[in-house]
């Protein structure tokens, strides 16, 4: 996919304030509408440089994209480095609006969409100012997704998490300041559910409480497990002769190892449950052990005459279901 | 803000231990209260409580209210849209999660 420079398609400059891009953006956006312009390709320009200011006009989407660097070129082949967005504060705007009246939404580029596309944890826009009567407000709550091992989760545990807080300055630029929170992952939290910290949002205004944060965990994936809500799953390779004799064999669990036993007769596929042994909670999640037969590569002329033994004393044939 | 904390800060998990009010609810989205009495009236979510201001809602709302709130103000789509759109979403999702749970699957 190709890198879009908004700083381009808008015509101005990095370091340009909010007021500058939004004026950039209105002059444009009357010298492009499809209905007033006479351009040949005026709606392809307008749903440009509507995408680039759904991006430069939010000065939390603004800093997210700043921060893939300055060094990328429009056109060059890009593509969203894997949880890019992970740890950074989002308090409000969504990615509507901007297109000005008529064009409507839609149409955004891949490039968008793999930034600010679905995994893009934002608010909607009102952001959680009430007035409670004289200068008092409640600041608003802000969300952030963090990244914890499956290990955290079954274990529970501390972890500090940096988070990068975007906001404007009175001249209009964006900067970011950096927040560091310790924060204790309470034991048996699933992927995708939020954590509460009371107090640690926006502050509020006079005699008005500080919002919430809310955390939105993720998990890191892991080398071996699967995890779905609170159960793992485990594929675990096993010999013929475990599967068709039975066995005990040892397989590990995110608690440690446990002796698994094997019934006779075990096929690829089948799956063992190990009741409770998931990530823990009320109920606690249990692990599914996936049973995969593994086949020794006949590349020894041992190996290779066992499977000419077998060939001549096993009368077996797989395809019988086809017919052949 | 730029202070660094180092205190060791303990949260709750909202979609288990928590019943939100409705005011609760408006702020951890930050939508308004119509937005929230709009979503119930479309049965996207359910409150317990027999009126209006006794409305309590589970935390587990909160992550279909937002996601109804982005669709809504990012797709510019109805209520009833948005209704659809999520049960569609959440159907995807069980279909996905069944997928996830074959042998080989790997990670998405």
């Amino acid at each position: 996919m190709e890198f879009k420079d908004y700083y381009e398609v808008m015509g101005v400059k990095r370091d340009a304030t909010q007021d500058d891009i939004k004026r950039a953006y209105r002059k444009l956006a009357r010298k492009y509408h499809p209905d007033v312009s006479k351009h040949g390709d005026a709606e392809a320009r307008f749903k440009e440089v509507g995408e680039a200011y759904e991006v430069l006009k939010d000065p939390e989407k603004r800093t997210a994209y700043d921060q893939l660097g300055a060094n990328w070129k429009a056109g060059q082949d890009f593509n969203a480095p894997p949880d890019w967005d992970a740890g950074f504060e989002f308090s409000g705007g969504g990615y509507t609006g901007g297109f000005g009246d008529g064009a409507g939404a839609g149409g955004f580029s891949d490039f968008f969409e793999s930034l600010f596309g679905q995994g893009f944890q934002q608010t909607g826009g009102q952001g959680g100012f009430r007035s409670q009567g004289g200068f008092q407000a409640r600041g608003s709550d802000h969300h952030a997704k963090v990244l914890i091992d499956l290990e955290d989760a079954m274990n529970g545990a501390t972890r500090s998490f940096s988070l990068r807080v975007p906001k404007v300055d009175a001249q209009g630029h964006v900067t970011t300041s950096e927040r560091i929170l310790k924060v204790n992952i309470p034991k048996g939290v699933k992927q995708g559910q939020h954590i509460r910290l009371a107090g640690q949002g926006n502050p509020g205004m006079g005699e008005g409480k500080p919002g919430d944060l809310f955390l939105e965990i993720e998990f890191n994936p892991h080398s071996i497990y699967r995890v779905e809500g609170r159960d793992v799953y485990l594929d675990v390779p096993v010999t013929p002769w475990e599967a068709a004799l039975g066995a005990a064999i040892k397989v590990p669990t995110p608690a440690g190892r446990v002796d698994l036993k094997i019934k006779p007769g075990a096929a690829s596929g089948n799956k063992l449950r190990l009741k409770g042994r998931g990530i823990p909670g009320n109920p606690a999640g249990d692990l599914y052990v996936i049973l995969d037969i593994s086949l020794p590569a006949a590349t020894t002329d041992k190996a290779k005459d066992i499977y000419r033994d077998m060939q001549q004393a096993l009368d077996f044939n797989p395809r019988v279901k086809l017919g052949v | 803000m730029a202070t660094q904390r180092t205190d060791i800060l303990t949260g709750i998990i909202i979609e288990e231990e928590t019943r939100l009010s409705l005011r609760e609810l408006c702020d951890a989205c930050a939508v308004h209260v119509e937005f929230i009495t709009e979503l119930v009236d479309e049965g996207v979510i359910e409150p317990s409580g027999f009126d209006r201001s006794h409305w309590c809602f589970s935390g587990i709302n909160l992550r279909r209210i937002r996601t109804a709130k982005r669709l809504q103000q990012d797709l510019g789509i109805n209520l009833a849209g948005v209704a659809l759109a999520l049960d569609l979403i959440d159907e995807v999702q069980q279909l996905r999660s069944q997928l996830h749970k074959l042998p080989g699957s790997g990670h998405d």
